[in-house]
């Protein structure tokens, strides 16, 4: 059952993370991989609002493993993030590499925080 | 946008020394592949890719558990291991004469997409902070992003060699 929840909520967070990254670049024709920032700071935001009603006891274990461990943890990726990082470095574009290294960790974190800090007041 | 040019059908073979252009963005589609045929075969490549992917995570997670408060090793080493991974990947598909179209969504943007995860390390990082433990939590901020990038570089790198080599 546990594994049911992450498997369908990853079956829903990865289609969106692919949706959204294309949605993002056809509107920002940019080498800078806007698409993957957007997915990673929303999925760090959601997952920290998340926390915080999992911390508050207005959410239970099951809700978390569907929408936390599936959910966000499909729509959110290191792997990419690391790769284009990577490729712009390669590509002559290592201010723009580390900047996108620096700002999504930045921003990333970020969104953690301040959505464990709207979930706790929501629900605490 | 990076994408290699295509050869037209019956032109000359690409030299097997050229090395190949990778994208920036490795979830673009398309590729020196088969043409895709409509969004749905992507999509559902890309789903079951990411169900399988955050299975396994969601495995490494039951296998190695983190107490609350403690380094954050089983985000770090799944998101390790599936930076090498993508390395290995991309460079693997450049390489490759017309690889299906939905290896790469249901591989990099699937599978691996699912497996590594941006929010539970930055969750892992506001955790340790909240339980007042300011140094575990900048070694988790720092040492991910470092071991993340050395490894799809470290990969990609040893990847392409050996694949070059190989192809004389």
């Amino acid at each position: 059952m546990d594994w049911l929840l992450v498997i369908v909520g990853a079956a829903v967070g990865a289609p969106s993370r692919y949706l959204t990254d294309r949605a993002v670049r056809t509107r920002h024709d940019s080498l800078f991989p806007w698409g993957t920032f957007v997915v990673n700071v929303a999925g760090c935001l959601m997952l920290g609002v998340l926390t915080g009603a999992v911390l508050a006891g207005a959410v239970g274990s099951r809700t978390y493993l569907l929408l936390g461990t599936g959910l966000c943890g499909a729509l959110t990726t290191y792997s990419t993030f690391s790769y284009e990082t990577l490729r712009l470095a390669e590509e002559g574009a290592g201010v723009r590499a580390a900047l996108n290294a620096v700002g999504s960790v930045a921003a990333g974190v970020g969104a953690a925080f301040a959505g464990a800090a709207a979930g706790s007041a929501l629900w605490g | 946008m990076t994408e290699p040019p295509v050869p037209p059908p019956g032109g000359p073979p690409a030299p097997a020394s050229a090395r190949p252009r990778e994208p920036v963005d490795p979830d673009v589609p398309g590729g020196a592949g088969r043409a895709p045929d409509g969004q749905w075969p992507v999509l559902g490549a890309v789903a079951v890719g990411g169900a399988l992917g955050a299975s396994a995570r969601y495995g490494a997670v039951l296998l190695w558990p983190t107490t609350e408060g403690d380094f954050p090793w089983t985000t770090l080493g799944v998101n390790a291991v599936g930076c090498a991974l993508i390395g290995v990947l991309m460079a693997a598909l450049a390489a490759a004469r017309a690889p299906h179209t939905l290896l790469r969504p249901f591989l990099g943007t699937g599978v691996l997409g699912g497996f590594t995860t941006f929010s539970a390390y930055a969750l892992d990082v506001r955790q340790l902070v909240h339980h007042g433990r300011p140094g575990p939590a900048v070694w988790a901020l720092v040492l991910t992003p470092v071991v993340a990038l050395a490894a799809v570089w470290a990969a990609a790198r040893v990847t392409r060699r050996t694949l070059r080599r190989r192809a004389g």
